[in-house]
């Protein structure tokens, strides 16, 4: 596996810091970093999984859209972010597969772009939605 | 490939008797290929002294800056060859986000910090960003890439056919890690100093210290040791050292962390005028340090 970039791995460091759950993904959408707290919703533990591509992450959670959300802001806020190069703030329907447990989230993901310009990749931050 | 270095300490310049053995000028190394081109790690003070030692008919020197901190750029407004007018100099260094080399040497290279404007400096000056990436110079391919250090910075790692460098004068791959290292993916230095035949690295701190500077960009002694045994370095240099210790402090410190960590590697305390000729040996796998491994 080769290194990350600097920009990289500070994400991760400051990631694993934070009270909120945290997911990082590299430029192919791969899920390359969670924190502790976004273990908690995914269900599992980045020390057992590591990087987690498109079709586990499909395995482990489902996203569907939340009516009462934005009409502009439909599909894969992680993969607009970056395809795009903006900040996106959503919400969102999570199934957690394993134990079926379904949570309403807002997230706000933005991509990770270096000094010279290019897209690294992009976080997104989760909060639980507490009631309507 | 030569490597001698000509200034060895950090943050600030440190002259005087305590520290004459390693030598009290700031980050400069100067490193000559089997063509005898001369690379130029870094202004600090020592560039000086190495300015006045290179070889009267050399008419091309690259000059490769990590950043701009004032220690790694302080001493290039003594640079003789740029007072040379039938010298070519290219200098190398990070931009930032939103200003050039250029603009960010300018604002030392300029009053009220110094008399000398660098548009009007008589030699053949060329300036070129560093990013990422590889580019040749004479013999050497040099690679590039940021790494952890407060401000656009990068490290460089310098490879001839037979021998490769890595320096990394100001490099904190511990930072926020909770036990360092990571493994090598998340490890920000990593490929630059993979497999390396002399790695200089950052070694500011002691153990002891390092709590108290998190974020300053530095390494501890054990920082530096375990990193280098992660990369899989053949001789880790320690380099950067506190303007804070004396010869005899830097001695009990290295003495100390080496001790404690035990690496399966030589380790050579950074001293001024000290050469490493590597790759002296087919396949560059053998360093030959002039002074005593510790």
């Amino acid at each position: 596996m080769s290194q990350q970039s600097v920009e990289m791995i500070l994400v991760r460091q400051l990631a694993g810091y934070l009270f909120v759950p945290v997911v990082v993904v590299d430029t192919a959408g791969t899920l390359i970093f969670y924190n502790e707290p976004a273990e908690r919703i995914l269900g599992v533990r980045f020390e057992e999984t590591g990087r987690i591509d498109h079709k586990e992450a499909d395995r482990l959670i489902e996203l569907s859209e939340d009516p009462t959300d934005s009409p502009d802001d439909t599909g894969r806020p992680l993969l607009t972010a970056i395809q795009q190069r903006r900040p996106l703030h959503a919400r969102r329907w999570l199934l957690r597969r394993s134990d079926r447990v379904r949570l309403q989230v807002e997230l706000t993901a933005f991509p990770i772009i270096d000094q010279e310009e290019r897209v690294l990749g992009a976080m997104a931050m989760f909060w639980e939605r507490q009631g309507p | 490939m030569k490597v001698t270095p000509y200034g060895v300490r950090g943050s600030l310049a440190a002259p005087g008797p305590a520290t004459a053995r390693y030598g009290g000028n700031t980050s400069c190394v100067r490193v000559t290929g089997p063509d005898g081109t001369v690379l130029v790690l870094d202004a600090g003070t020592g560039i000086r002294t190495l300015g006045r030692e290179l070889p009267a008919e050399l008419r091309r020197v690259d000059v490769l800056l990590t950043h701009l901190h004032m220690d790694h750029i302080i001493g290039l407004g003594f640079f003789g060859p740029l007072f040379d007018s039938s010298m070519e100099v290219h200098i190398w260094g990070p931009a930032s986000a939103t200003l050039s080399l250029d603009a960010r040497l300018r604002r030392y290279l300029a009053p009220p910090l110094f008399p000398v404007l660098l548009r009007d400096l008589p030699c053949r000056l060329e300036l070129h960003h560093t990013g990422r990436g590889r580019f040749s110079i004479g013999a050497f391919t040099v690679r590039a890439a940021r790494v952890c250090h407060p401000g656009p910075t990068v490290g460089y790692r310098i490879e001839t056919e037979r021998a490769s460098l890595t320096y990394l004068p100001d490099h904190e791959p511990a930072l926020g890690a909770r036990r360092f290292p990571l493994d090598a993916e998340w490890t920000s230095g990593f490929e630059l100093a993979e497999k390396v035949d002399l790695l200089l690295h950052d070694a500011q701190y002691t153990h002891a210290e390092y709590p108290g500077h998190v974020g300053w960009g530095h390494s501890s002694v054990h920082h530096a040791l375990a990193f280098a045994h992660l990369v899989g370095a053949r001789h880790l240099v320690a380099f950067h050292h506190d303007p804070g210790r004396d010869d005899a402090a830097l001695d009990q410190a290295i003495d100390a962390a080496v001790a404690d960590v035990r690496p399966d590697f030589p380790v050579t305390i950074g001293a001024e005028g000290h050469t490493f000729d590597l790759g002296r040996s087919p396949t560059g796998a053998e360093p030959a340090p002039s002074i005593p491994v510790r």
